[in-house]
């Protein structure tokens, strides 16, 4: 084991696997010269040179559907969007060709790269730069969707979703790059769709992802000093979905509380609540509760900015209205 | 190269006939869906991918039965596509706007205007990624060279060196709206090329011959400079946007379509080939016999084909 940060974490991955296989390359805004805009992609252009680490205008659309063709012909891409918020310019090339190539194909090509890059709030970046859209893509099948919340995940995630064959968005957490955690040494990819328990409990399940994970176990720092034993999961991945280990999670704890960044409507923890309450119902004590960003922008102040993102106090509230203790 | 100059007749009336049975199995409700047909453009298609090697990548919009009948698809397999068959290039889960068929290089075609033409650029990254020495053909309409896309396409084409040849199918309409109406200079399409400093071509788009050899041009080019080019074929559809609108519609008129039709390269090139004696009007009949055996052979397989049992569905979806 090494400690390192995210973004260290994330390099290593990317430098593993493009020397286990030339077919793996990155593109994106900065990521080449300039050392990536959030320095993932640091030293990658001195080692593996301009054929490998290719710079591009500020044209998501284009060079994100130039990775998807790219894709189609035998290379693996891993397409870094400066964020998240500008893959909305690239949401053709997503949603309508990288998603949809291999069905409406019927199986005959398929579209073997990686879409990675910051997302969700970062500070006082207001409306346009402070986004948590992971839901907009979990939607569409033919996407699959990761959100690591520790260095190892992000490196093992990473590693996995470049070798895997289908379109893999990595949504990485702008606040987490400069957080650090233990990463092995050894080869260490960790599966797609394949979700953590963080830290097990007794009396109410947490589902939380990304910088939300770290909320979650300060909240559970906070509750277990009230005597109350909180599990927290981490799906990991979000799109496929391991309802195993979050139902069993649930059905041990009887109940169930679901934390997410992005926006209330719509919003992934809807889908999750909506799961857990259908499968289940029976072995619920109490209804799912839901945590998630307040239904609006993202403000610019700071102080109105942390009353619209979730934190640990907003989760151990819902925790304790889980169990009744409110 | 007679042989060949007869060839290009023999898939342009392929094409033709095809479209024709398409349209009345439309009309009898075996295809469904949006279908467009290419009638009238035959001589784009034909002449381009005849330009190319069997190795080059060959990505289209959604007008693209022609396009795959040009590059060699089994004719069975693209109208058992059009049927929504098991048999279809794309086991009936791409119908008439998404005919793929990955052995000949043919990456597809898509429904949404000029998004494809950053596949191309992708297409020309990973041939040049390689050091290969193919090229990218890219087919879209002069619709798609209004929208964003097409100029993020060529831009970065342009300035990585990448080995596509863009080819703009100008037939005059985007779907009922016409170009002048849509378009600033439409009389100097090709010419938007030379802002990134590409080489651009205009052919005449019912000429057959004259596309090959332009495009042929084109490709040699891009194949040992590695620079990408634009072409732009005057073309003319003769048919509606879709089989969901009308021929003549409200944004053209009957004479003008009539007009156009004295172009129509399946009339044309047979007085060619008969004034340079490469055919006779025995040998023509022959042909037309011919490719009307083929397409009858491809409704009665596609007719006579399964759908995908429901346990397909969720097939697919991914890799």
């Amino acid at each position: 084991m090494s400690v390192m940060a995210y973004r260290d974490a994330l390099n290593l991955a990317l430098r593993e696997e493009m020397h286990r296989d030339d077919r793996v390359f990155i593109m994106g805004e900065e990521v080449g010269a300039y050392q990536g805009a959030y320095k993932v992609t640091k030293g990658l252009l001195q080692e593996f040179g301009k054929r490998r680490v290719i710079d591009t205008p500020i044209a998501e659309a284009g060079f994100v559907g130039a990775g998807v063709g790219a894709a189609m012909a035998g290379l693996r891409p891993v397409v870094e969007v400066m964020t998240f918020n500008f893959a909305v310019a690239a949401m053709d090339s997503i949603v309508n060709t990288a998603a949809k190539v291999h069905y409406m194909s019927g199986g005959q090509v398929s579209v073997p790269m990686v879409i990675r890059g910051p997302g969700g709030s970062a500070r006082q970046l207001a409306a346009q730069h402070s986004q948590a859209l992971e839901a907009w893509f979990c939607h569409v099948p033919g996407l699959k969707v990761c959100a690591p919340g520790t260095p190892r995940d992000a490196r093992g995630l990473l590693k996995s979703a470049i070798r895997d064959d289908n379109p893999v968005l990595v949504i990485e957490s702008e606040l987490l790059y400069g957080a650090t955690g233990e990463v092995p040494q050894a080869e260490d990819l960790i599966p797609l769709g394949v979700a953590a328990i963080v830290r097990p409990g007794r009396d109410c399940a947490v589902i939380a992802y990304s910088k939300m994970v770290r909320e979650a176990l300060a909240a559970a720092d906070t509750l277990a000093a009230e005597g109350i034993e909180v599990e927290v999961v981490d799906p990991r991945t979000l799109r496929p979905f391991d309802w195993d280990t979050v139902l069993a999670s649930v059905r041990k704890t009887k109940r169930a509380v679901v934390v997410q960044e992005g926006w209330t409507f719509c919003g992934v923890a809807a889908e999750i609540a909506a799961k857990i309450s259908a499968e289940a119902f029976d072995e619920l004590d109490a209804p799912v509760e839901r945590v998630t960003s307040l239904d609006v922008p993202l403000p610019y102040a700071r102080p109105l900015e942390a009353a619209t993102v979730p934190e640990a106090g907003r989760i151990a509230a819902a925790v304790k209205k889980a169990l009744y203790l409110v | 190269m007679p042989d060949d100059i007869v060839a290009l007749y023999r898939t342009m009336l392929l094409i033709r006939r095809f479209e024709e049975r398409a349209a009345e199995m439309y009309t009898l409700g075996k295809i469904g869906g949006f279908c467009h047909l290419y009638n009238g453009q035959e001589a784009v298609a034909t002449g381009a991918i005849a330009a190319l090697r069997p190795d080059d990548y060959v990505l289209v919009y959604y007008r693209d039965h022609g396009h795959a009948l040009a590059r060699g698809s089994d004719p069975k397999a693209v109208m058992a596509e059009l049927f929504g068959k098991a048999t279809g290039l794309c086991r009936g889960k791409g119908g008439s706007m998404h005919l793929f068929d990955a052995p000949r290089g043919f990456l597809g075609g898509y429904a949404i205007v000029g998004e494809h033409l950053a596949l191309a650029v992708g297409v020309g990254l990973a041939i040049s990624y390689r050091g290969g020495d193919q090229v990218a053909a890219c087919f879209f309409g002069d619709g798609a060279v209004n929208g964003g896309m097409f100029h993020e396409a060529l831009n970065l084409a342009a300035l990585w060196n990448l080995p596509v040849v863009f080819v703009c199918e100008n037939n005059h309409f985007g779907m009922g709206t016409p170009i002048a109406v849509a378009m600033s200079r439409p009389e100097h399409l090709h010419e938007k090329a030379e802002a990134y400093g590409m080489a651009h071509d205009v052919v005449d788009g019912m000429d057959v011959l004259a596309v090959r050899d332009r495009v042929g041009d084109a490709v040699r080019r891009a194949r040992k400079d590695r620079t990408p080019v634009l072409i732009e074929a005057k073309t003319y559809r003769f048919v509606g946007h879709s089989m969901r609108d009308p021929a003549h519609g409200v944004y053209r008129t009957r004479e003008e379509l009539e007009h156009e039709k004295s172009r129509d390269p399946i009339k044309t090139f047979p007085k060619l080939l008969k004034e340079k004696g490469l055919a006779t009007d025995e040998g023509l009949a022959e042909i037309d016999q011919e490719v009307r055996r083929i397409v009858d052979d491809a409704v009665a397989f596609a007719e006579a084909s399964p759908v995908l049992p429901p346990e397909a569905i969720v097939e697919d979806v991914y890799a």
